[in-house]
C-alpha cells in the first residue's frame, strides 16, 4: 500500500502534463487547420534546409 | 501528361474543378498597419497539398510578401506584405492558378463563436482529465470494497476531492452561468437540473468525506460534465462551421462599389458608402447599395429584387435598389440613405418582427425540460420525506434523495436532442446545405405546405432559347452583334450558338437592341419596334427580334428554364400530402407557364413583397405551417416570417440571414433531402427521450429503494448517454 504514495501522484502529474500540453495547443492554435497539417508534410522542399 | 493548361489550372489532383471567378477591385479590403499590409482572402476549390504548395509559392513570389499562409480547412488565405504590391495582384495570382477567389472581411460573430468554441474545448479537457483520474481512484475503492482500510479510503476520497472541485467549478461554470442567468428570470432550462445535480453530488461528497463515509460522488459529477461538455463542443463547432460556410457565400456578393469623389473614381467597400455619395455602376455590375440614378440610360435586371424577370429601362431619376443588376451602358447615381423610407429598412424591420416570433418557439427539447425538472424533483422530494418518515436518519434520507437527482440523469436527455442535431447537420453540411438555427430541424419537420418563389428558385433565373424548328443559321448569324451585349437575352442567344465571330461597331441602344453593319447590311437585334414589327399582339413574353436590311424580321423566344430537378421536387412533396404554392412577383403569364409546367394549380403573381408577407401570415392563420423558399430581396420578409425557410445559395445575403439552412447546386433535391433528414431527425429525437424516460423509470425506483450506490450511477450514466449517442448515429441517414 506504501507504493500508493508514489503511484497516485505519478498517475496525476502525467495526466497534468497531457493536460496542459493540449491547452498549450489549443491556445497555439494547432488545431485550427487540421486538413492543412495533414498536406503541409506532402510538400517538397526543393532545397534541403542548411 | 496532358496538356499544360489542365495541369497547371486548378487542383493539381483533380478534387475540384478550376474556377475562373475575378473578384473585381478588392483593394479596398486591405488593412494597413505600421508591420505592413494584411488581406484575408476566401480561396474556393483548394482541396490537396499540391494547391497548397503551389498557391503558397506563387503569392510569395511576389515582390514584398512576407506572409502567405492558406487555411486548407476553411479556405482562409492570409497573406501580408510590404511595399506596393496591390491587392489586385494577389487575387489575380491567385485566381491565375484556376481558383475562385474573394475577399473575406471577417465578422464579429466569428471571432466570438471561435473563442466560445474554444472555452469550451479546454473546459472538456478539464473535465476528461479530472474525469479520467477521479474514476482511476473510484474504481479502486470499488474493487477494494471490504478489504480496503477506512484511512486509505478516505484519503483517496480526500485526493478524489481535490481534483473534482476545482476542476468541476471550472468546467461546470458554462451551465452554472446558464442556469442561474435563466432561473433569474423566473424560467428553468435543461441546465437547472445539470448545475442541481452536480452541485449537490460535490456536495453530499465533500460532507461524506469529512465524515468519513463509504459513497462519494465525485466521479459522477465530473463524468457528467466531460459527457454534457462533448456534446456541446461538437454542437459550438458545427455551428461555427456552417455560420462560416454560409457567410462565405454571402461574401461572393459583398463586392465594393466605385465611389466617385470629383473627377476621381476610387474603389470602396459598399459598408463605406454614406447617403449623398456619387457611385459608378458599370455594366454587368450588381447593386449593393440603393441609389437614385444620375446620369445614363440602361436597363437593369431587378429579378432579385421584385421576381420581374424581364429588364427595365433605365433612366435619370429611376431609383434603383441594391440587388438590381446594370446591364448596357454604364450608370452614375447618388446613394440614398437607409432611411425608414427605403426598401431594405422596410424588409429589415419586418424580419426583425418574424425573429422575435420565431423566438418563441418551443423546442421538443424545452417540453421534455418542462415535463422533467417537476416530476424528478418531486421525486427526490417525496424520496427524502418518505425515508424519513419510514425512520432512516437524516443523512442517510439526503444521501438517498441526491442519489436520486443524480441517477435520474440529466445526461442522457441533454443529449438527446442536441446529439441528433449534431449528427444530422453534420451530414447536411457534407451535402451543401448549411442550416442556421439548431430548433431549424424541428421546425422544417413539422412543415405542411411548401410556397415556392418562382424566379431564381424554381427556375435558373436566366433565360434560354427556346429551340423549335430554328434555323441554326439564323441564330448563329444573330449571335454576331449579340456577342457583343452583356444584355441577359443576348448572352441567352450566345449560348445556344456557341463559339463564333463579333460584328464590328456593334451600337447599344438601351431599351432597343443593337445595331451593326456587316458586310454593307444594317442589322438589328432587338425588340419589336426596334426592327420595325408592328406587333398587334402585345405578347409580353422573353422575346428578341432580328433583322437583316429590309428582310422580314424574326422571332425569338425565350423562356426562363426551370431548374433540374424541380418536377421531381414537387411531385414527391405532393405524393407526402404536403401542398405547394407558388408564390412570385414576376408576371402572371410567365408564372402560369411554369405552375402549368409543374401542375402546380396554386399559385399568385404580380406580388409585392408586403403581398407575400400578407400571404403568409393568412396561412398562419389558416394554422397551416409554411416553409418557404426563396432568394429575392422580395422574399427576406417572408421568409422570415415562415414557421421555416430555406434559400439557394445564389440569394440575396439579406434572403440567407433571413432564412434558416442555405442550399448549394443547381438542383433543387437538396429541398427533399433537407426535409428527409428533418423528419429523421425528428423521429430520433423523440425515440432519445423515450429512451431516456424509459432508463428513468427502471433507475428511479432502484434509487429510491436507497441501492444506488457510485458504481450502479457510474454505469447507469454512462450507459444511458452511450445508448443516446448510438441511437443518433444509428444509419438509415440517407447517404446520396
Amino acid at each position: 500500500m506504501e507504493m500508493l504514495v508514489f503511484l497516485i501522484p505519478v498517475a496525476l502529474m502525467l495526466g497534468l502534463v497531457g493536460l496542459v500540453g493540449f491547452i498549450w495547443a489549443v491556445r497555439e492554435g494547432q488545431f485550427d487547420d487540421p486538413d492543412g497539417a495533414a498536406a503541409r508534410i506532402l510538400i517538397d522542399e526543393d532545397r534541403p534546409a542548411d | 501528361m496532358t496538356t499544360a493548361g489542365n495541369v497547371t489550372s486548378g487542383c493539381p489532383s483533380g478534387l475540384a474543378p478550376a474556377e475562373q471567378a475575378n473578384a473585381g477591385d478588392i483593394s479596398a479590403f486591405v488593412r494597413r498597419s505600421a508591420e505592413g499590409n494584411m488581406l484575408q482572402l476566401t480561396v474556393r476549390g483548394a482541396k490537396c497539398a499540391g494547391c497548397l504548395s503551389k498557391i503558397e509559392k506563387n503569392v510569395q513570389a511576389l515582390p514584398g510578401v512576407t506572409q502567405a499562409r492558406l487555411n486548407l480547412s476553411n479556405g482562409r488565405f492570409d497573406v501580408r506584405w510590404r511595399g506596393e504590391l496591390s491587392a489586385n495582384d494577389v487575387a489575380g495570382t491567385v485566381s491565375a492558378l484556376g481558383y475562385g477567389v474573394a475577399p473575406f472581411a471577417p465578422d464579429a460573430a466569428d471571432s466570438a463563436a471561435k473563442s466560445e468554441e474554444r472555452k469550451l474545448l479546454i473546459a472538456m479537457a478539464v473535465a476528461a482529465f479530472a474525469a479520467a483520474n477521479v474514476m482511476l481512484l473510484s474504481v479502486s475503492i470499488w474493487s477494494g470494497h471490504g478489504e480496503m482500510g477506512e484511512t486509505t479510503r478516505r484519503v483517496m476520497h480526500a485526493i478524489s476531492g481535490a481534483i473534482a472541485l476545482p476542476a468541476a467549478l471550472f468546467s461546470g461554470r458554462i451551465f452554472f452561468q446558464s442556469a442561474w442567468s435563466v432561473l433569474r428570470r423566473g424560467h428553468a432550462n435543461m441546465d437547472v437540473p445539470i448545475s442541481l445535480a452536480v452541485l449537490l453530488a460535490l456536495g453530499v461528497s465533500v460532507a461524506e468525506t469529512i465524515r468519513g463515509g463509504e459513497h462519494a460522488y465525485f466521479d459522477a459529477a465530473v463524468m457528467l460534465l466531460f459527457f454534457l461538455l462533448i456534446g456541446r463542443f461538437l454542437d459550438a463547432r458545427l455551428r461555427r462551421r456552417t455560420h462560416a460556410a454560409a457567410h462565405d457565400l454571402a461574401a461572393l456578393q459583398a463586392r465594393t462599389v466605385t465611389r466617385l469623389e470629383g473627377d476621381e473614381a476610387r474603389s470602396v467597400r459598399a459598408d463605406e458608402i454614406v447617403a449623398g455619395d456619387v457611385v459608378l455602376i458599370a455594366p454587368g455590375e450588381r447593386l449593393t447599395v440603393d441609389i437614385d440614378v444620375l446620369e445614363g440610360v440602361s436597363e437593369a435586371d431587378e429579378s432579385l429584387v421584385s421576381g420581374e424577370s424581364l429588364p427595365r429601362a433605365i433612366a435619370p431619376g429611376t431609383r434603383l435598389f441594391a440587388g438590381s443588376v446594370n446591364l448596357t451602358q454604364p450608370l452614375r447615381g447618388r446613394a440614398i440613405s437607409a432611411a425608414s423610407d427605403s426598401l431594405l429598412a422596410d424588409i429589415a424591420r419586418m424580419l426583425e418582427a418574424g425573429e422575435q416570433r420565431r423566438s418563441k418557439y418551443r423546442r421538443i427539447a424545452d417540453k421534455a425540460v418542462s415535463l422533467y425538472i417537476p416530476l424528478v424533483h418531486t421525486t427526490a422530494a417525496l424520496t427524502l420525506i418518505g425515508w424519513l418518515l419510514a425512520g432512516a436518519g437524516v443523512r442517510e434520507a439526503i444521501m438517498i434523495a441526491v442519489s436520486t437527482l443524480i441517477i435520474t440523469c440529466p445526461c442522457a436527455l441533454a443529449l438527446a436532442a442536441p446529439v441528433v442535431q449534431v449528427v444530422a447537420s453534420g451530414r447536411l453540411f457534407r451535402k451543401g446545405v448549411f442550416l442556421r438555427s439548431g430548433d431549424a430541424l424541428e421546425r422544417i419537420a413539422e412543415c405542411d405546405h411548401v410556397v415556392f418563389d418562382k424566379t431564381g428558385t424554381l427556375t435558373l433565373g436566366e433565360p434560354e432559347l427556346v429551340r423549335s424548328s430554328h434555323d441554326q443559321d439564323i441564330v448563329q448569324r444573330a449571335a454576331r452583334l449579340a456577342r457583343a451585349s452583356r444584355h441577359p437575352l443576348s448572352r441567352a442567344l450566345v449560348a445556344a450558338a456557341g463559339a463564333g465571330s463579333v460584328a464590328a461597331h456593334v451600337k447599344e441602344h438601351p431599351g432597343l437592341g443593337l445595331e451593326a453593319e456587316i458586310e454593307g447590311v444594317r442589322c438589328r437585334l432587338g425588340s419589336a419596334e426596334w426592327v420595325g414589327e408592328e406587333t398587334s399582339s402585345a405578347t409580353t413574353s422573353l422575346q428578341l427580334w432580328y433583322v437583316e436590311g429590309d428582310a422580314s424580321p424574326y422571332r425569338f423566344l425565350f423562356e426562363d428554364a426551370l431548374r433540374p430537378g424541380a418536377g421531381d421536387v414537387v411531385e414527391t412533396l405532393r405524393r407526402r400530402g404536403i401542398s405547394v404554392e407558388i408564390l412570385s412577383g414576376d408576371r402572371p403569364d410567365a408564372v402560369a407557364t411554369i405552375a402549368s409546367a409543374l401542375s402546380v394549380t396554386d399559385w399568385r403573381a404580380g406580388a409585392s413583397p408586403a403581398d407575400k408577407v400578407e400571404r403568409l401570415e393568412k396561412l398562419r392563420a389558416a394554422g397551416r405551417k409554411v416553409l418557404m423558399i426563396g432568394d429575392g430581396l422580395n422574399d427576406a420578409a417572408s421568409l422570415s416570417l415562415a414557421h421555416a425557410s430555406l434559400a439557394p445559395g445564389g440569394a440575396m445575403d439579406v434572403s440567407q440571414s433571413a432564412s434558416d439552412g442555405v442550399y448549394t447546386g443547381a438542383g433543387l433535391g437538396a429541398i427533399l433531402t433537407m426535409i428527409d433528414a428533418s423528419s429523421l431527425a425528428r423521429r430520433r429525437m423523440v425515440q432519445n427521450f423515450s429512451l431516456a424516460a424509459v432508463y428513468n423509470f427502471i433507475a428511479v425506483p432502484i434509487a429510491v429503494a436507497g441501492f444506488a450506490t457510485p458504481l450502479v450511477a457510474a454505469v447507469a450514466m454512462s450507459g444511458s448517454s452511450i445508448i443516446v449517442t448510438l441511437n443518433a448515429l444509428r444509419p438509415g441517414w440517407k447517404r446520396s
